[in-house]
């Protein structure tokens, strides 16, 4: 069946858009770190890695239903992320940004070595929440978990901002990313709100590793890419803005896919690359980030 | 942190004299010894990444900042001087030149950019950098031979003098390290060196100065970039054999192990940790090959957390503690 060139265009899109919403939920991981530690935190992609694997093993070896097992593999995760904070971040005795990122660094090889041990190496498959049977759209396919995972990018977004804006502790982590010793003097824990932003980053990128893994499996060493594009994502949309790591992560999916289906597909994890070099020779404030914030923050 | 490695002249030059003692005995005595025979062997290894890691050590420990990307200079190397003398069969020096010459302007175009902004942009600067230079070497088959690699990469000598044996490439590269290792202690004894300290104790003090932050920074990076092509070229020209996975980013992460391990405010702990490691990763950690990540995080985590100077400020800080032990007592005293 020959497929029309707008069809195929539309395909793209569509993959483009379920693709680079993983990556917005791995680029708002970042950005809430970052907000409160001014560290970039390499083990982010690993998050998503868990996510994926530890639903796997309680929807499918344990056979727990979705509307359970969602919520419970978030949580662990959630744990590993406190875990990762207590144990690798808060005992650091001089904490300066480049000793967080080399604990990160350290941390995510210690996360990726744990999950190899117990999962092997082999990808693994989740069933879809919904079915496999893929939806016709103008000659265009879309597979109903692709539609799941946009639809919980959409709900994390409305939950987030609800809780930035709403929420004193989210009011909190706000003035953290603003200025911390001010906040500290106000009351406000700093370190708690570390504590608190591992564990929001780390919740958040289960969730992303939970509904990617029906389309495209999952293996343990799928973090270090993940966490990459993601942070492409967060650079193009600018670092430390909450609607620039969703719009960047949309734009970094739709580039990915546009650029592997009608240039090279060999070269298809090069272009989420360019565009980050793109953006720091060019734009190092990103898009949507504040000049200002650019250059007073530390990053 | 900074003010600690202010290195003395009188103080350097015994334990310089003793390192290369240390070297010029090794194989003598390895060769005695039946299951040391083959350390050789690794120490030529240990000596390529003490190369690679003594050029990082400078940029990170120094101008406090990360680079992912050092693996791709290193790659860049081994690949100019695999390709260009297998296929076209020029002089490998001329070629080791070549690389060194290709990543300082590489490493120039990307540093520029990146190391005029305040922060860890290079670090992703690099990370992207990796990446890209890994897909090329993978893509790129019929320059590069793709993923089963580039074979038959001929030898090196000296004019005409030919580096036939372990032991005989082992003295090349580690009379090399010990060169770069004068290089970089003069570096940062020079006009540099301080101005590199002052950024990292503070940026802005060293700024308010009149101390060219992005310059140095650039500089350092450059260097560091020229210093990981030499090792990358010694490489290729050891093992014969080159594929894009001894380039990666995982090899990037691994100096950074290896300087972070050491100690990463000396020199001497970018050639301790890449001796050690090379040793895990070629020797002790061989049969394990699963664990290997797993020992790596640990040991950065380990370090970062409880020595941050690394292996090579076990000495002062056990001094420190001596000290405060004895300290401690005295006031107990007074106390009673």
């Amino acid at each position: 069946m020959e497929i029309s060139f707008a069809s195929q265009l539309l395909q793209y899109t569509i993959t483009g858009i379920t693709v680079g919403s993983i990556y917005a939920m791995v680029a708002v991981g970042f950005n809430i770190i970052y907000n409160v530690t001014e560290a970039i935190n390499f083990a982010q992609g690993e998050f998503v890695m868990l996510g994926g694997l530890v639903m796997v093993f309680l929807r499918v070896t344990l056979n727990i239903p979705v509307v359970f097992s969602l919520p419970m593999a978030i949580l662990v995760v959630t744990v590993v992320g406190i875990l990762l904070d207590r144990l690798a971040i808060k005992p650091i005795r001089k904490p300066s940004v480049l000793s967080m990122i080399i604990a990160t660094i350290g941390a995510s090889f210690l996360i990726r070595g744990a999950a190899m041990f117990i999962w092997g190496k082999n990808p693994f498959d989740l069933p879809p929440f919904s079915g496999r049977n893929p939806i016709s759209l103008f000659g265009a396919v879309v597979q109903p978990q692709g539609l799941w995972v946009i639809g919980f990018l959409v709900i994390m977004v409305i939950v987030l901002t609800l809780f930035f804006d709403r929420t004193i502790l989210g009011k909190a982590l706000r003035a953290c990313a603003v200025n911390p010793k001010a906040s500290s003097l106000v009351g406000i824990n700093v370190k708690h709100m570390v504590l608190i932003s591992f564990a929001l980053s780390a919740a958040i990128g289960a969730l992303g590793g939970i509904v990617i893994t029906p389309i495209s499996l999952m293996e343990y060493d799928r973090g270090a890419m993940l966490a990459v594009k993601g942070f492409s994502a967060c650079a193009l949309g600018g670092i430390g803005s909450f609607q620039g790591a969703v719009t960047g992560g949309l734009l970094i999916g739709l580039i990915e896919c546009l650029g592997a289906g009608l240039i090279s597909s060999g070269y298809k994890d090069v272009f989420a690359m360019l565009v980050l070099l793109a953006v720091l020779f060019i734009k190092p404030s990103g898009l949507l980030g504040s000049v200002e914030v650019s250059k007073i923050k530390k990053f | 942190m900074a003010g600690n490695h202010t290195l003395k002249r009188d103080k350097m030059t015994p334990r310089l004299g003793g390192f290369a003692l240390g070297i010029f005995l090794f194989p003598l005595l390895a060769q005695q010894i039946d299951f040391l025979e083959h350390y050789v062997d690794v120490m030529v290894f240990a000596g390529i990444y003490s190369l690679a890691a003594l050029g990082l050590c400078l940029l990170m420990g120094y101008a406090g900042q990360i680079s992912l990307g050092h693996a791709s200079f290193f790659g860049l190397g081994a690949y100019i001087s695999g390709v260009i003398t297998t296929k076209y069969g020029i002089n490998p020096w001329l070629c080791v030149f070549l690389g060194m010459l290709v990543s300082a302007v590489v490493a120039f175009a990307i540093g520029a950019p990146s190391l005029r902004l305040r922060g860890h942009y290079l670090a992703m600067a690099t990370l992207a950098f990796c990446i890209i230079v890994t897909i090329i070497f993978n893509e790129n088959v019929a320059i590069t031979g793709g993923p089963d690699g580039l074979a038959f990469i001929p030898g090196i000598g000296i004019f005409g003098y030919a580096l036939d044996s372990v032991t005989k490439y082992y003295y090349l590269v580690w009379s090399i390290v010990l060169l770069v290792l004068l290089l970089c202690l003069n570096v940062i004894r020079s006009r540099v060196g301080r101005a590199l300290r002052s950024i990292h104790s503070s940026e802005s003090a060293a700024g308010a100065v009149g101390v060219n932050v992005a310059k140095y920074k650039i500089y350092v990076f450059v260097l560091s970039a020229v210093i990981a092509s030499v090792a990358g070229s010694l490489y290729a020209h050891y093992l014969n054999f080159i594929n894009p996975s001894s380039f990666d980013l995982f090899v990037s992460i691994k100096l950074l192990i290896m300087i972070v391990l050491g100690g990463m405010y000396s020199l001497w702990g970018g050639i301790v940790g890449a001796v050690l490691i090379t040793f895990l990763s070629y020797e002790w950690l061989h049969y394990f090959e699963d664990a290997e990540v797993m020992v790596y995080g640990a040991i950065v985590l380990v370090i970062i957390i409880f020595l941050p100077g690394g292996l090579v400020s076990l000495p002062d800080k056990a001094k420190v503690l001596w000290a405060r032990e004895d300290g401690g007592r005295r006031v107990h005293k007074v106390g009673q």
